[in-house]
C-alpha cells in the first residue's frame, strides 16, 4: 500500500455522512512518513465535524467568510455552537492549544488565589492579549475557535477534566461577555435565545422599590432608574445571582438588571459546553472505531496516538484509548499494529520529549490533574501507632488541626470526617486500622455501638466497601481552600478559613515564630493560601519547597522524605 | 414489626407517585418504581437502593424486613433495584438521578452556641422557637420568592424540621440550582475557628432578609429569647455578644455601663440590649456601618441554620415521614406552617400511645394531632396540581 493511496483514502473518507459529534484528525501520509523516518514540518487537515443536535453550521473560513462581512456590532465572541471545517497546521494546532491552556491555567491559577472580580477582569485581559492576541482579527477568531474545538477534544475524557475545562471556559467567557458593548451583548444574548423577556414599564413601576432595596444591598451596584432594562427570568436560570442574593426574587421568576446579564448568558453557555463536552466523551471513541474500518487502520492508530500525546503527554490515556479500539473493533490484528504503533511512537517521541514539551505541558498534568494520592505509594501502610508522632512532625495544619480536634472532642463533624478520614487513606491507614481509630475515638462520645450503626458505614464507603463503591480519593488543597465549614465545623484550610488571631495561634502550636509568621500572614492577607502553607512547611522542616504545596499528601510525602534525609544523614 | 402495621404505605405510594399511579392516561408507570427507598434494620443492617412497583410491594417489604428507619432517596433514570444490570451495559451514566423532592433539614443541635437550655439532641420549649421561626423563614420564601406551593414540613422525630418541597419544578431542580436555593438562604459565614458569624454587608438588606428580620426576627429576639436564654445575663455571655461588634471603643463602653448597671428593677437581658441597640444605631455610629451589628447579632441568634449539604445534592436521603424515631419513640408527623406556633415537640405522639390504635386510625392521630388540612394537601392537592398542569413527570 502505498503512502498516496494511503493519502487518498483518508481525503476521501472524511465522513461528513458521519452523524458523531467529535472532532476527528485525518493525517496525510507524509506525516506518516515523518513519523517513521525523519521529522520536519506537517500539514496537516483537521476536519472539525458538526454536531448533530440540527444546529446550522457555524462556518468559519480562514480568511475569507470573516473579513467579508466585518461588522462593529457584532461580536467576535464565539460561541463554539458547532465545529467549523478548516484547515489548520499542525504546529499551530499544536501552538494554539497550548495558548489557549496557558490562558486557562493563568485563570486556574487567579481562582485558586481568591482574587477578587476586578483583578481577575484584569488577569484574564491580560493573559488573552498575551497568548491569544493577533493583529489580524480574523486570525483571532480562528485561533480561538481551534484552540478551544482541540481542548474539548482532549478535556472530555473524564470527569475531572470535564469539570476543570468546564470551570475555565466559563470564566473566560464571563470575562469576555463582559468587555463586549452591550449592543453586541444583546446580539449575544438573542443568539442563545434565552427564556427571558423585558420588565414592561408597569411592571417595572410596581417593583421599583424593592429593585432598588436589591441594588442597594449589593457594594457596587447602580440603584435602577427609570430606563433601567431589567429581565424577568425563572429564577433557576441564574443559579449564581440567586445563590448571592444579588436579585429580586417574585414568585419563581428573578428580575435580572442588565449588568447582571452576563450570569444568565454563563449559566446557558455553561450548560451547553457541559452537554457538548458528555457527548463528545460518548461518541469520540465510537467515531474512530466507526472510521477504522474503512480508513488504514495503521495510520490511524499512529496519528491518533501520536496526536494524543502531543497534547495530552498523558501516557496511561493513550493506551487506554488504544486498548478502547481494539476492544470494540476485536481486530486481533490490530494489536500488533498497536504494539507497533507504541514502539514508534516511544522510541522517536520520548527522545525529543525532553525538549519538545514545554515546562507548561509538565504542570498541565501535574499540577491541576496531578497525582491523586488515594494509593500511597512512598511509605507503604502506616499503622495507629504511628499516627500521633506522624501528625506533630508531617501533617499539614488543616490536618493537625483536625487531628487535635478529633483528640479533643472525640468527634467531627462530616465535613472533617471526609477531609481527615480520605487524607489518612492516602498516608497509608488500611480500613481495618481507620475503623479502629475512628472508633477509639468516637465511642468516648457517643458509645462504641452508635458508632457502628452510625459512623462506620462511611468510612467504609470512603474505602470504596460500601454504595456505589467508589474509592474515593484524598482531597486536593483547591477542594479544601473551596469548602464553606459551617458552624462547628473543623474542616477547610486553616489559611483561608481561620481568623487571623487563631491562625497566629495555630501555625505558633507548629513551632513556627517571628519573622516567618509574618511572611505566611503576608501570603493569607493576599489571599495566596497555598503558598502561606508553604511557607510553614519551609518553616517547619527548615528546608526549601520549590514545587509549591498542592496537596496534603503531597505535604506529607515531602516532609517524610526531608525527615528520612536528615535521619539517613545523621546515621 | 410496627412500622409494618402502622405506616401509611397507600397514603405515601399515592404522594411519591405524582399522579402516575396508573390511573390517568399518559402517566409513567415506572416512575414510582424508580424511586429509592433504603432501610435501616434492628441489626445495623443498611440496605440501599430499595425499590417499589406499588404500594402492597412497598408495604409486604416493610412488613417482611421491619426497618426501623426508612429513608427516601431520588428516582433515578433507572430501577435502583437492578443498577448492576444497567452498568453492564458499560455506560456508567445510565444510572443516575432524574427526580428528587428539594428538601431542607434543620436540627437544633446546630444551635448549640446560640441556646443555654439544652444543648445536643435534646430539645425543649425554650429553644423550640427557634425552630418555629426557621419555618416561617424558609415557608415564606419558598412560597413568595421562589413560587411553590406544595411544601410539607415533617417533624424529624428528635431535635429538628424536615421540609419536602414538592413542587414538579422543584424536583427538577439540578444540583447547582438546588445550592443556588440553598444559598440564598446562607447568611452564615465563618466555622467554629473564626469569629465572624454572620456577615450581612452592603447598605441595606435583601428584601428577603429585611423581610425576615421585620417579620419574624425581632420579635423572637426580642419578645422570647431575650428572657427564655438569658442572652446578656453573665458576663460570659455578653462578651460573646461584643466579640460580634468591631469597634473597640464601643465595646469596652459597653462593657463599662453594662457593668454599673447590675441592680436594675427590669430584666436585665432587655436593659442591657436596649443599650446595646441605643449605642449603636445612635448618630455617630451608625455613619460608622455600626448599626447594622444589631441586625447581625439577632441574625446569629434566630436565623436559620439549615444543614446545606442535605438541599445540594439530588440524592440524599431523608427519613420518610410517619417513620418512629428509634431513640425517641415519636412519629415524624407533619407540622403545619400556619400554625406552627403551636407545634409542641414534647407532646408529639409516641409509639405506645399510637399502637394503641388500629392501624387505619394511625393516620387519623397524627391529623389531629397538628393539621387536617396538611394531609389533605399531601394526598391530593401535590396529585392534582400537577395533573392539571400537564407536569407529569
Amino acid at each position: 500500500m502505498s503512502h498516496d493511496a494511503l493519502s487518498i483514502s483518508c481525503m476521501t473518507c472524511r465522513a461528513r455522512e458521519s452523524s458523531f459529534p467529535a472532532i476527528f484528525l485525518v493525517w496525510r501520509a507524509d506525516i506518516y512518513k515523518n513519523l517513521i523516518g525523519k521529522k520536519n514540518s506537517s500539514i496537516i487537515v483537521a476536519e472539525l465535524a458538526p454536531h448533530t443536535d440540527g444546529e446550522e453550521m457555524e462556518i468559519v473560513r480562514p480568511h475569507r467568510a470573516r473579513t467579508n462581512h466585518h461588522n462593529d456590532a457584532v461580536s467576535t465572541l464565539p460561541l463554539y455552537r458547532s465545529a467549523p471545517s478548516l484547515e489548520v497546521r499542525l504546529e499551530d494546532f499544536e501552538l494554539f492549544a497550548m495558548d489557549r491552556l496557558r490562558v486557562l491555567k493563568g485563570i486556574s491559577d487567579g481562582l485558586s488565589r481568591g482574587k477578587k472580580p476586578e483583578e481577575m477582569e484584569k488577569l484574564v485581559k491580560d493573559l488573552w492579549k498575551a497568548n491569544m492576541g493577533h493583529q489580524d482579527a480574523s486570525e483571532v477568531v480562528n485561533k480561538d475557535i481551534i484552540s478551544h474545538f482541540v481542548l474539548r477534544l482532549v478535556y472530555c475524557r473524564t470527569e475531572d477534566l470535564r469539570k476543570w475545562f468546564l470551570s475555565m471556559e466559563t470564566a473566560l467567557f464571563r470575562h469576555r461577555f463582559g468587555r463586549e458593548r452591550s449592543d453586541a451583548q444583546r446580539a449575544l444574548m438573542a443568539e442563545f435565545d434565552l427564556p427571558c423577556k423585558p420588565v414592561s414599564s408597569a411592571e417595572f413601576e410596581n417593583l421599583k422599590e424593592k429593585l432598588s432595596q436589591v441594588a442597594r444591598s449589593i457594594i457596587g451596584q447602580q440603584t435602577p432608574t427609570a430606563d433601567s432594562i431589567y429581565y424577568k427570568v425563572p429564577f433557576e436560570e441564574v443559579p449564581e445571582l440567586v445563590a448571592g442574593r444579588r436579585v429580586f426574587i417574585h414568585k419563581g421568576y428573578a428580575y435580572v438588571a442588565m449588568n447582571q446579564v452576563v450570569s444568565l448568558v454563563v449559566t446557558q453557555f455553561r450548560s451547553n459546553l457541559s452537554k457538548a463536552l458528555i457527548l463528545t466523551n460518548r461518541f469520540s471513541f465510537k467515531i474512530f472505531t466507526s472510521i477504522m474500518f474503512r480508513l488504514s487502520a495503521l495510520v490511524f492508530l499512529i496519528s491518533f496516538l501520536y496526536a494524543l500525546s502531543e497534547v495530552m503527554h498523558d501516557f496511561v490515556l493513550v493506551l487506554c484509548a488504544t486498548k478502547c479500539i481494539i476492544a470494540n473493533t476485536n481486530i486481533y490484528k490490530l494489536s500488533s499494529v498497536v504494539a507497533f504503533a507504541y514502539r514508534k511512537w516511544t522510541s522517536t517521541i520520548r527522545e525529543q520529549e525532553k525538549d519538545r514539551l514545554t515546562p507548561i505541558v509538565e504542570a498541565l498534568c501535574t499540577s491541576y490533574l496531578g497525582p491523586d494520592y488515594s494509593r500511597p505509594k512512598e511509605f507503604g501502610e502506616i499503622s495507629i501507632n504511628d499516627l500521633d508522632q506522624l501528625a506533630e512532625s508531617s501533617f499539614p495544619l488543616c490536618m493537625r488541626h483536625l487531628f487535635v480536634k478529633l483528640r479533643e472532642d472525640h468527634h467531627l463533624k462530616h465535613g472533617g470526617r471526609m477531609q481527615l478520614g480520605l487524607f489518612l487513606k492516602g498516608v497509608g491507614l488500611k480500613l481495618e486500622d481507620a475503623l479502629a481509630f475512628w472508633k477509639a475515638e468516637f465511642s468516648q462520645k457517643v458509645g462504641a455501638e452508635r458508632f457502628d450503626k452510625e459512623y462506620a458505614y462511611s468510612i467504609r464507603h470512603n474505602y470504596g466497601r460500601e454504595g456505589k463503591r467508589t474509592d474515593y480519593t484524598p482531597y486536593s488543597c483547591q477542594k479544601i481552600i473551596s469548602s464553606t465549614p459551617g458552624v462547628g465545623d473543623h474542616h477547610g484550610c486553616p489559611y483561608r478559613h481561620f481568623s487571623e488571631e487563631n491562625l497566629r495561634a495555630a501555625i505558633g502550636r507548629m513551632g513556627v515564630g517571628g519573622r516567618a509568621i509574618e511572611d505566611v500572614m503576608d501570603k493569607v492577607r493576599n489571599r495566596h493560601y497555598q503558598l502561606a502553607c508553604t511557607l510553614t512547611f519551609e518553616a517547619v522542616h527548615g528546608s526549601s519547597c520549590d514545587a509549591g504545596i498542592n496537596h496534603p499528601n503531597q505535604y506529607l510525602n515531602d516532609s517524610q522524605k526531608i525527615l528520612q534525609a536528615k535521619v539517613n544523614a545523621a546515621l | 414489626m410496627v412500622a409494618g402495621r402502622l405506616f401509611p404505605h397507600a397514603d405515601i405510594f399515592k404522594w411519591m407517585s405524582y399522579g402516575n399511579d396508573g390511573k390517568h392516561p399518559g402517566c409513567d408507570n415506572s416512575y414510582f418504581g424508580r424511586r429509592e427507598f433504603s432501610f435501616t434494620l434492628d441489626n445495623d443492617i443498611y440496605l440501599r437502593f430499595q425499590s417499589f412497583n406499588s404500594a402492597s410491594e412497598l408495604e409486604n417489604a416493610i412488613k417482611e424486613k421491619c426497618p426501623f428507619k426508612i429513608d427516601i432517596g431520588p428516582v433515578y433514570s433507572v430501577d435502583p433495584a437492578k443498577r448492576h444490570a444497567y452498568a453492564q451495559g458499560g455506560d456508567n451514566n445510565v444510572f443516575s438521578p432524574v427526580e428528587r423532592e428539594l428538601i431542607f433539614d434543620i436540627d437544633i443541635s446546630d444551635y448549640d452556641d446560640v441556646r443555654y437550655c439544652c444543648s445536643g439532641a435534646d430539645v425543649c420549649l425554650q429553644c423550640w422557637p427557634l425552630m418555629t421561626a426557621a419555618i416561617k423563614v424558609i415557608d415564606t420564601a419558598l412560597r413568595d420568592d421562589f413560587g411553590f406551593s406544595h411544601i410539607l414540613w415533617v417533624y424529624s422525630g428528635r431535635r429538628g424540621v424536615h421540609c419536602w418541597v414538592c413542587d414538579g419544578k422543584a424536583r427538577r431542580l439540578t444540583n447547582e440550582q438546588r445550592g443556588a436555593v440553598a444559598d440564598y438562604f446562607r447568611v452564615y459565614k465563618g466555622n467554629e475557628n473564626s469569629n465572624k458569624k454572620v456577615s450581612l454587608p452592603g447598605p441595606v438588606l435583601h428584601p428577603f432578609l429585611a423581610r425576615s428580620y421585620t417579620d419574624i426576627l425581632r420579635e423572637l429576639f426580642e419578645e422570647k429569647l431575650l428572657s427564655s436564654q438569658q442572652i446578656f445575663s453573665t458576663e460570659e455571655r455578653y462578651e460573646k455578644i461584643l466579640s460580634m461588634i468591631p469597634d473597640e471603643s464601643v465595646t469596652s463602653e459597653l462593657r463599662g455601663k453594662w457593668q454599673e448597671n447590675r441592680r436594675s428593677s427590669n430584666d436585665i437581658n432587655v436593659s442591657r440590649w436596649e443599650l446595646l441597640k441605643h449605642m449603636l444605631q445612635s448618630g455617630k455610629n451608625k455613619a460608622q456601618g455600626l448599626r447594622r451589628c444589631v441586625e447581625e447579632i439577632v441574625f446569629a441568634f434566630t436565623y436559620p441554620r439549615l444543614d446545606m449539604e442535605v438541599s445540594k445534592h439530588m440524592n440524599h436521603l431523608l427519613k420518610a415521614p410517619f417513620c418512629v424515631h428509634p431513640k425517641t419513640g415519636r412519629v415524624c408527623i407533619p407540622i403545619d406552617p400556619q400554625n406552627c406556633d403551636e407545634f409542641d415537640p414534647t407532646t408529639v405522639p409516641t409509639l405506645s400511645e399510637v399502637s394503641m390504635y388500629m392501624a387505619d386510625d394511625y393516620l387519623l392521630i397524627c391529623v389531629t394531632s397538628c393539621s387536617g388540612e396538611l394531609l389533605q394537601e399531601l394526598n391530593t392537592g401535590c396529585l392534582r396540581a400537577d395533573v392539571g398542569n400537564g407536569m407529569l413527570i
